[in-house]
């Protein structure tokens, strides 16, 4: 079991702490968090990255920063779980890609970028994978209407003359 | 060229190879079952790259769970692995009464116990008849897919709905069920051992599968461990991990089963894990089904999150009142400012859910974790170097629903 103190002591005393129901949840600050992944993947044995995700917080009551990405983590041989999160704000949303340290965190980047336009750098192939390439918006923000901004309108359409 | 594990072959890039064919697999193709497109690069036979391409289903599933409350939202999780619709309901509300603290009565954890089992032999079921008959053993799939409409029929009779019941509810199920569907599980636990052995016969020994299978998309250890695999497909490459016995939830702890493992980690031996694992789920329902505590199967009587069953809502005032403060987008219960995540082991991998709490009934935000999504970003690495007859046997037993996939 990884102990905040130990961290504390590597990484600064900027990293805190949670526990709801039986999850436990580390908030690292973005500049640290890939020293710390890297960090937790070679000492603290957490060796599987489960998910990727992130959450928009325009609209949640008492937030400071505008968007949070959390990484949950797991330990096969123990059955350790861990998740760890940072925040990013507008409007250069940016947070190192991890694909260096686990292979399996392709596909949940591109999610995350396709969903919330946050870039991480030094990933491979950085490209929207959901949406098509010539969408511009990033639809899971909570300034994004449910019924869409008309882009489907305005798509190309190709007949079956010109393909 | 003798096959090797495919990241040590040289990566081929088009332009130093142009030789190289461009084959497009998809979106529509019979043997890629659902709408996905790969793009391979061949050399003559051999596959040099695979591109894959999602999103053809793209519909915004998670954005809708942001606007649907805890209840309605399970008709849109129904949709997402259509093969196994009820093992996302369950991971759903699992994920939902553990950001509301509720404890399930034993009665609903041992109905949702044999439901989620029903759901993983009729996933399973589907993928090996589907691996079977895109590598040409036709009969196998026939077999199966019988086995499977018993399955519906299960299900049909406990929910009123074949395909998307929408079974769950927070708190409980929709209806208790009676005698006679646990008469017709019986049944179906009777009679699929049978069958089990039949397709065993057809494909287990038979010379052409194993050709087809063996040696194939081979994932080690370190590659699983790494890329984020889970379910049957980690366990088929010995990675001994199954959140039934690691994290016990619903009714598991008290359930006698084994946890299959394989080290072969090729498509034979997905293919065999699955089998045996299909086995060790009737096993579980078969005990969960005789043990079924007795008892309500909801939990409405203690709670104001939970709806009450049906004729509480139309014979008394109470029960009215009750249905009306859950339905009322205006009412409400008190919902944590919290996030959790909650997994189950679904048919696929490891399903979770997920869930900002922000105070109101609906979701703030909803992620899914499925398996299908991760599990499809290996193929590139998985078809390297094999041949192109062999794309549908790795995509077969990838088991990729590409409903899950886009969400």
């Amino acid at each position: 079991m990884v102990e905040l103190s130990e961290l504390q002591k590597r990484y600064g005393e900027d990293l805190s702490e949670s526990t709801f129901r039986d999850n436990r949840r580390l908030v690292v600050p973005a500049a640290k968090i890939f020293d710390v992944l890297a960090g937790l993947k070679q000492d603290f044995g957490f060796d599987q990255v489960i998910d990727i995700t992130a959450i928009d917080y325009l609209e949640y009551p008492d937030a400071e920063h505008r968007f949070g990405v959390v990484y949950l983590l797991l330990s096969v041989s123990t059955g350790e779980r861990l998740i760890v999160k940072t925040f990013v704000d507008l409007p250069n949303p940016q947070l190192p890609s991890v694909y260096s340290l686990w292979k399996g965190v392709d596909w949940m980047e591109r999610e995350v970028y396709d969903m919330f336009g946050i870039v991480f750098t030094g990933h491979p192939d950085l490209r929207r994978i959901l949406m098509p390439d010539e969408f511009t918006s990033f639809p899971l923000r909570k300034d994004y209407p449910l019924q869409g901004r008309g882009e489907r309108h305005n798509f190309p359409v190709i007949t079956r003359a010109e393909s | 060229m003798p096959l090797s594990l495919v990241d040590t072959q040289p990566h081929a890039n088009s332009e130093s190879k142009e030789y190289a064919w461009t084959l497009n697999f998809g979106p529509q193709h019979p043997a890629t079952h659902t709408t996905l497109r790969i793009v391979l690069q061949l050399d003559g036979e051999t596959v040099i790259d695979a591109t894959p391409h999602i999103g053809y289903l793209h519909s915004g599933f998670e954005k809708l769970g942001e606007h649907l409350d805890f209840n309605q939202y399970v008709t849109i999780v129904d949709r997402m692995n259509y093969v196994s619709p009820v093992a996302n309901e369950i991971a759903w509300h699992h994920a939902v009464e553990k950001l509301l603290g509720i404890e399930l009565t034993p009665r609903a954890k041992y109905l949702r116990t044999i439901l989620a089992e029903l759901m993983r032999i009729q996933d399973h079921l589907l993928n090996i008849g589907a691996v079977g008959l895109d590598l040409g053993a036709f009969t196998a799939f026939l077999y199966l897919f019988q086995q499977r409409e018993v399955i519906y029929d299960i299900v049909e009779y406990a929910s009123g709905q074949r395909f998307h019941c929408s079974y769950t509810r927070v708190g409980g199920v929709l209806f208790d069920v009676n005698n006679d569907w646990v008469e017709k599980v019986r049944k179906f636990v009777r009679e699929f051992p049978k069958v089990h052995a039949e397709v065993h016969k057809l494909l287990t020994r038979n010379r052409i599968f194993i050709d087809r299978t063996k040696g194939i998309g081979i994932l080690t250890y370190d590659d699983c461990v790494n890329m984020s695999v889970t379910g049957p497909l980690a366990r088929a490459s010995g990675v001994v991990r199954d959140l039934r016995k690691d994290e016990p939830y619903l009714a598991y702890g008290d359930l006698d089963f084994k946890v299959v493992c394989s080290r072969g980690g090729d498509c034979y031996a997905r293919y065999l894990v699955r089998m045996e694992e299909m086995l060790e789920s009737l096993k579980i329902i078969e005990q969960a089904l005789e043990n079924i505590p007795a008892g309500p199967v909801n939990i409405d009587v203690v709670s104001d999150m939970v709806l009450p069953a049906k004729p509480a809502v139309y014979r008394s005032i109470e029960g009215l009142i009750q249905h009306f403060e859950v339905i009322m987008p205006n009412r409400g219960y008190p919902v944590p400012h919290e996030e959790v995540y909650a997994a189950t082991e679904g048919p696929a991998g490891e399903l979770g859910f997920y869930i900002v709490g922000n105070g109101s009934t609906r979701a703030y935000r909803v992620k899914t974790r499925p398996p299908s999504f991760v599990h499809f970003s290996l193929f590139p690495h998985m078809i390297r170097g094999h041949q192109l007859s062999d794309v549908v046997a790795v995509l077969g037993t990838l088991n990729v629903i590409a409903a899950e996939l886009d969400r």
